[in-house]
């Protein structure tokens, strides 16, 4: 019984993390609170839908397409709409401020798009549902994918950001955007990419989620806000603390859940998130993608 | 004397050019305030505003409502409430006091319909709710009579599903342990309240009951915990998207409990369509006759207007309400508003349900509390009256 719980804690963590790993980096790099985040997550669960029952083809043929568009589409929303707020901001907290008010324009964009096109009702369809026998433990084949692509995407820019050139450049974006300018970075491209890269892993996430979550066209904001959470508790632009305090999150809710009581499960969520504030305020892993 | 009769002239002739455009009124304005976003868009969009395009659509098809021995065509004005109770009652105060509706139609939900009681009441509209099940039904009624609760009681689902759980344990189908989980919102905890006392009193015992907040991404805790409890019925007050996720997760886990009741999405036109064969007996609110023939011609007009199906639990009554307004406003043959309320408490009105008659601002007998799906039909199984359907139990084991 424990190791069932652990497993689905572990499946549960690993969403959260794919969920936030996009975030981590438009926060901690191009310093972009994207408040319309979760709704690029619902726009590609939408598209993945249509993969499925409108061409017949596999969601995850989605994930060859879905991610590089929300990458271009992504691209261009920072060099046309961020860009000149990061130009004019004085501080970081000036662009913070005003990158949250754009962005929430930009949520009532996205949305209403997909209210147009979708309407507000609810979608879901089943793909991948297939119970695996783990060690004696069942856990659903689809969900079991998202972890598996959560900790490859974690490590596989976590050693992009650490063993390249162009990662290196990035991170020294995250450090100090102005110091990295004397070094001959291009702050600008560089902070345009990372922006980029986090729209196309949060579409890959909304890619996988939908072959096992029910959403609709509203449901963007609870994954914005589980990321926040998320992204905060590991340290801002640390890729790896998003993977640990994902798969803490989806743990501790699956332990409390099974054996205090699962009306705790939201209690608890915040109660590490208030614990790990007061205790590590710059989060689990520290700031920034070290 | 002349001028007095010029003057009388003038006076009578400003009465009728005052009164003419009143007594012909060349429309009839109806208002509402759903929610189109917000958390309430779900259940908004698939049980209630496809209901209300489409009777609008019937309606102006014939060329309006028979008013006054001419048919007058119905203007809508529509506003998103955004799935807030402020925005709901502001939306309705506007609708009557700016754009001045004849008549308003209610907005998705318990707790919004709780929410604009008090401004319908106010300005004496009639509120025909379909989507709001409280157990203050009765004494709301009574408070305001313009209200009219359509969908019932929480008790009586909860006593109609405890009437059939009694019956199959009596059968020797079921045993008397129940496990039964609930979401900690309105619906979940009015439900699972009542289920409390009505369980007890059917002499079941609940082995597992655990509520889980709002929002829940994974069930498997508590389908894990409910399978170790032993019960073999399992009965979850949730909403749609748990609705879908304990039919998938128990799925994989492979609990095949003999009895299996959900909550909210089990009657949407998605869940066969997602689930197929796995839906085959389960079970949940709602129901529908399979030999209604006015029923069967909604569901498939519903299908040809929006490409799905209605819910099967409150769609048809969503219908059958809008239908009733229809008629009671025709009888009365004006925009009286009084005067149609008072109609839709006493008379008697033809709906795609049959014949209905209003027992204090609330249906009685006219649809099914419990259904479940039998071939691809959501079947009645309770109440017990003419054409209830036999519950198929045990369930039916998981199809890969």
């Amino acid at each position: 019984m424990l190791l069932e719980v652990t497993l689905s804690g572990v499946t549960l963590g690993g969403m959260y993390a794919l969920v936030a790993m996009g975030l981590t980096l438009q926060y901690g790099v191009a310093r972009i609170m994207n408040l319309s985040y979760g709704e690029l997550l619902i726009a590609a669960a939408f598209a993945a839908l249509w993969f499925y029952s409108g061409l017949a083809l596999s969601p995850l043929l989605g994930l060859l397409v879905v991610p590089p568009l929300a990458f271009a589409l992504s691209y261009a929303i920072y060099r046309i709409l961020l860009q000149p707020l990061v130009r004019r901001a004085k501080t970081r907290d000036a662009l913070e401020v005003d990158s949250i008010l754009a962005t929430f324009g930009l949520l009532f964009v996205i949305q209403g798009v997909m209210l147009a096109v979708f309407g507000g009702a609810y979608y879901s369809y089943s793909y991948l549902s297939i119970p695996l026998q783990i060690a004696g433990a069942t856990v659903a084949a689809n969900r079991l994918l998202a972890l598996v692509l959560a900790v490859a995407i974690g490590l596989g820019l976590y050693l992009g950001l650490t063993r390249t050139r162009l990662g290196t450049a990035v991170r020294a974006v995250a450090v100090d955007p102005v110091a990295a300018q004397l070094v001959a970075i291009d702050v600008r491209t560089a902070s345009a990419l990372a922006f980029a890269l986090g729209g196309a892993l949060v579409a890959a996430a909304g890619v996988l989620v939908s072959m096992f979550l029910t959403f609709n066209a509203n449901l963007g904001v609870v994954f914005t806000l589980k990321a926040l959470v998320v992204v905060i508790m590991g340290g801002v632009g640390n890729l790896l603390g998003a993977l640990i305090a994902g798969l803490v999150l989806g743990l501790v809710e699956n332990y409390v859940a099974v054996f205090v009581d699962p009306g705790l499960t939201l209690a608890a969520t915040y109660a590490i998130f208030l614990l790990v504030l007061l205790v590590r305020p710059q989060g689990l892993l520290g700031r920034s993608s070290r | 004397m002349m001028r007095m009769a010029l003057g009388a002239l003038a006076v009578s002739a400003a009465a009728l050019f005052v009164v003419a455009p009143a007594s012909a009124q060349d429309k009839v304005k109806i208002g509402y305030a759903i929610s189109k976003t917000g958390p309430n868009a779900g259940g908004a969009s698939i049980t209630q505003i496809p209901n209300y395009e489409m009777w609008v659509k019937d309606v102006n098809a014939k060329g309006g409502l028979m008013i006054g021995g001419k048919r007058v065509p119905i203007e809508v004005v529509e506003y998103d409430d955004r799935s807030n109770s402020e925005e709901a009652v502001r939306a309705v105060e506007r609708l009557v006091t700016q754009d001045k509706v004849d008549l308003l139609f209610p907005p998705w939900g318990t707790g919004l319909n709780l929410a604009v009681g008090p401004v319908f009441n106010k300005y004496g509209y009639p509120q025909l709710t379909f989507s709001a099940v409280t157990d203050r039904a009765p004494e709301l009624a009574k408070r305001w009579p313009n209200s009219f609760w359509l969908l019932g009681t929480s008790k009586q689902y909860v006593d109609a599903l405890a009437d059939l759980l009694k019956k199959m344990r009596s059968e020797g189908k079921i045993g008397p342990n129940i496990a039964m989980i609930s979401i900690a919102d309105g619906f979940g905890i009015d439900l699972s309240q009542a289920a409390r006392k009505s369980f007890g009193d059917a002499g079941f015992k609940l082995a597992y009951d655990k509520s889980y907040p709002i929002g829940t991404q994974d069930l498997s805790p508590l389908i894990g915990e409910a399978q170790r409890s032993g019960a073999d019925t399992f009965v979850a007050f949730s909403y749609p998207p748990d609705t879908m996720a304990l039919t998938e997760q128990s799925k994989v886990a492979s609990y095949a409990p003999k009895v299996m009741f959900l909550g909210v999405g089990v009657g949407f036109p998605m869940y066969p369509q997602r689930f197929g064969a796995n839906a085959e007996g389960i079970m949940s609110l709602g129901g529908w006759s399979k030999d209604n023939a006015s029923t069967a011609a909604y569901a498939k007009k519903h299908e040809e207007m929006f490409k799905r199906g209605p819910d099967r639990w409150g769609s048809q009554i969503g219908y059958s309400s809008l239908q009733m307004l229809e008629q009671a406003i025709e009888r009365v043959g004006k925009i009286d508003r009084a005067a149609i309320i008072k109609e839709l408490q006493t008379g008697t009105f033809d709906t795609v349900l049959g014949k209905v008659k209003l027992v204090d601002n609330q249906m009685k007998d006219n649809y099914w509390l419990i259904g479940q799906w039998q071939d691809g039909f959501f079947v009645g199984v309770a109440p017990q009256r003419p054409g209830v359907g036999t519950p198929t139990v045990p369930k039916a084991p998981w199809k890969p």
